[in-house]
């Protein structure tokens, strides 16, 4: 019934969601930051003083070790105006790659001047130091890039859901209780409460799969009775998604079909899917379920419910669940609540 | 109140478990009088159908008197006091399925749709005490049981006919009745039947009232031949001759017109290497269904003849003779029985004494013996063809 897919170019895929969202995230983050203006500091010195930057790093001063501490300093300034002006993670990846390639050269100029064998002899101590303490700090900042790669880096995917019902109401009933969107809440399974804002404008508030609590606000970007509704969340919003619901007559008399997509751009999509597929939530059959209650609703008035899933769309598991037995007077007042 | 549990595979107990209430608006509360085990009852606490969870009421054909009703639930559509039947299967009553009267197929009462679409293809309707795949509603072998939609399925009946009389128009009768329906009887039609318990016997008794000029009940229980017998049907026991030959010989060689299949998924061979190896098959999930009735039915049918299927199927069967039902030009229906559809035409065919449901029950037992009950029936021990269990106060005829 439902499918879930990374959404392809062919798609529909609301503006505010296919352009840079992430850039806009990176920009902001306070991590990203400081590790521009670092890779600024240390790369205007090894730019425009080699010889002296490297006597202080601890390598000799021969023209291919100026050379070297030159061509790292140029790079340095690079990747800190794209990590500074320039949003992406690649920066983050380019810093990583830029520590690899910094400790070979340590390396490198350490056995071509055969420091580690004179590291005993006083005359080369100091130089054997500072070498040390370079070598000790640049690992300390491999680390902190490795954090900042695997934290800041994660891919974001638009992640596009599909599923479609048929109802036995007309095309305007289908659409007019959909566009009720304070009443969206009886069955959208996370959603627990809508704020009507605006005549096109609303404020969600839901949980994720894992219970914390996530609020946005929601435009109405096309709204034609009968036919069709779509919105798109507003930035700034912890979610960024959007809805498109169209409403078709169903051949043969037998009500309308509703077609639904969702798009939802988070970072790591798809280990957030299989996280959440591993508690129990698919998130392509979250849909199916949300137009199964939406038929409920439209076609007897409610959610229904059995004893093995007594809480309506709160229900998480299809099996196992509560046992096929009446509720204690307990459980009987956890549901109700 | 007390109920009869499923505990795990071959084992059910009668527990003290909270008294039900309403969820839905639609609800309503019945107090049970009568109640039975049913044959499809043995397939779940054989634990082939599966999603059975431990602490599941079962029971799915109940009726008894109304104590409580939802907000849902108009005074002409159900009132306190009013004594019901209630159909095994739970329907909405205004999804297309139930407006086309496939009411088993509702659209609307199975919450645990996703699971039922992932076994079966498309999800189908919730059913009491039928496992988790159909809903995971409590069910009906207990003194009290919440019945949704209580406005749609249950048929009120008046006094004058005894539970025993009108109890089976919740499941068996219905679905006896609905497989010779099936079979779009014309007069003079020979009907065999696989399986002479309680719904192969409803089912030969309805096929004569469609006409069937001659009913053959197959089995290989002595007692369940009899009745069959006595009941004016003709015996052929498969465990003592070839049932292909035997067919072919009480029908001149045409083969019957009309077969229904009233065993399903844990059918008996009566060769015991074929036997063994469709057993073998199922205990190791190779095939969750033991097919050997339906094969033989489509096989021994007429050519252009009619293959009804009500007994229960759940997953997948093998050796399939697609060959034989293909080439020869053979219908098959089948489905899980649309009750609503056949409660009130069935009860009047009751009153005017067309049909006696009354002649399969072989046990009366109070509600605390339904393991004993389904000990002896799963085990066809003491000449057990169907069991009724009392919950309540037994509410008999004129009260």
């Amino acid at each position: 019934m439902a499918t879930a897919s990374a959404a392809g170019s062919d798609t529909w895929v609301p503006e505010t969601l296919a352009s840079g969202k992430t850039g806009e995230r990176l920009g902001r983050d306070r991590l990203v930051r400081v590790l521009g203006w670092a890779s600024a500091i240390v790369g205007v010195p090894l730019l425009l003083a080699p010889k002296a930057s490297a006597k202080a790093i601890g390598v000799g001063d021969a023209a291919g070790h100026r050379t070297a501490a030159g061509a790292v300093g140029a790079r340095n300034l690079a990747v800190a105006v794209g990590l500074l002006l320039r949003f992406s993670p690649a920066w983050l990846w380019a810093r990583l790659g830029g520590d690899a390639t910094d400790m070979a050269l340590l390396g490198f100029a350490a056995r071509r001047s055969g420091l580690i064998g004179l590291i005993h002899k006083s005359t080369y101590k100091g130089r054997a130091t500072r070498a040390a303490v370079t070598a000790a700090t640049l690992a300390g900042i491999t680390g902190v890039d490795l954090y900042a790669v695997i934290t800041r880096s994660r891919p974001t995917t638009t992640l596009r859901l599909t599923s479609t019902v048929t109802v036995a109401v007309t095309e305007l009933q289908a659409y007019e209780l959909w566009r009720l969107l304070e009443s969206l809440p009886t069955f959208l399974a996370h959603v627990d409460e809508v704020r009507v804002t605006g005549p096109d404008t609303s404020h969600w508030r839901a949980s994720d799969p894992f219970g914390a609590a996530v609020e946005w606000d929601a435009r109405i970007v096309e709204d034609v009775p009968g036919e069709r509704l779509a919105w798109l969340s507003l930035a700034g919003g912890a979610v960024s998604n959007a809805g498109d619901v169209r409403f078709l007559r169903a051949p043969g008399g037998r009500g309308t079909e509703i077609h639904a997509t969702l798009y939802y751009r988070i970072s790591g999509a798809r280990a957030a899917a299989a996280l959440a597929r591993y508690f129990g939530e698919n998130p392509a059959q979250l849909l199916d379920g949300e137009l199964r209650r939406f038929k409920q609703v439209a076609e007897t008035g409610e959610v229904v419910r059995s004893e093995g899933a007594p809480g309506g769309k709160r229900e998480r598991r299809e099996f196992p669940q509560h046992p096929a037995r009446p509720l204690s007077r307990d459980e009987l007042i956890e549901v109700q609540s | 109140m007390k109920a009869n549990c499923w505990v795990s595979r071959n084992t059910v107990e009668v527990q003290d478990v909270p008294d039900p209430a309403i969820l839905n608006s639609r609800d309503a509360i019945v107090k049970i009088s009568s109640t039975a085990i049913c044959g499809s009852d043995l397939h779940l606490m054989d634990g082939y159908v599966p999603t059975m969870q431990k602490g599941d009421v079962l029971g799915h054909e109940f009726m008894g008197e109304v104590i409580e009703v939802g907000d849902g639930i108009g005074p002409d559509q159900l009132q306190i006091g009013d004594r019901v039947v209630v159909p095994c299967s739970i329907a909405c009553g205004a999804c297309w399925a139930c407006q086309n009267r496939l009411y088993s197929c509702c659209e609307n009462t199975n919450p645990n749709a996703g699971l039922a679409e992932k076994f079966f293809g498309h999800p189908t309707g919730g059913i009491f005490g039928y496992s988790h795949l159909t809903g995971g509603f409590a069910g009906g072998q207990a003194e009290y049981a919440r019945v949704p939609f209580a406005d749609v399925g249950p048929l009120k009946v008046d006094s004058r006919l005894a539970d025993e009389q009108v109890l089976f128009l919740s499941d068996i009768l219905p679905t006896g009745f609905m497989a010779a329906e099936m079979c779009e009887i014309t007069p003079g039609d020979v009907i065999a039947v696989w399986g002479a318990g309680p719904v192969g016997q409803f089912a030969m008794d309805s096929a004569r009232l469609f006409g069937a000029e001659r009913v053959i009940a197959i089995d290989k229980e002595p007692y369940r031949l009899e009745m069959a017998e006595r009941a004016g049907h003709i015996p052929l026991d498969f465990s003592q001759v070839d049932v292909r030959s035997e067919l072919l010989e009480l029908t001149g060689g045409r083969g019957p017109d009309k077969c229904i299949d009233a065993v399903g998924m844990e059918a008996t061979h009566g060769s015991p290497p074929v036997d063994a190896y469709d057993r073998a098959k199922q205990a190791t999930g190779v095939e969750s269904d033991r097919p050997h009735a339906l094969r033989q039915a489509i096989t021994s049918c007429r050519n252009g003849g009619v293959v009804s299927v009500i007994g229960d199927y759940d997953g997948s069967a093998d050796k399939f003779p697609a060959g034989s039902w293909m080439n020869r030009s053979v219908t098959m229906k089948t489905g899980q029985c649309h009750v609503q559809r056949y409660m009130k035409p069935l009860l009047g065919h009751i009153e005017r004494g067309e049909l006696d449901p009354t002649r399969v029950i072989t046990h009366r037992l109070p509600l605390d013996q339904a393991p004993y009950g389904y000990d002896i029936f799963k085990h066809k021990q003491d000449g057990c063809e169907k069991v009724v269990l009392t919950a309540g106060e037994p509410v008999a005829a004129g009260v």
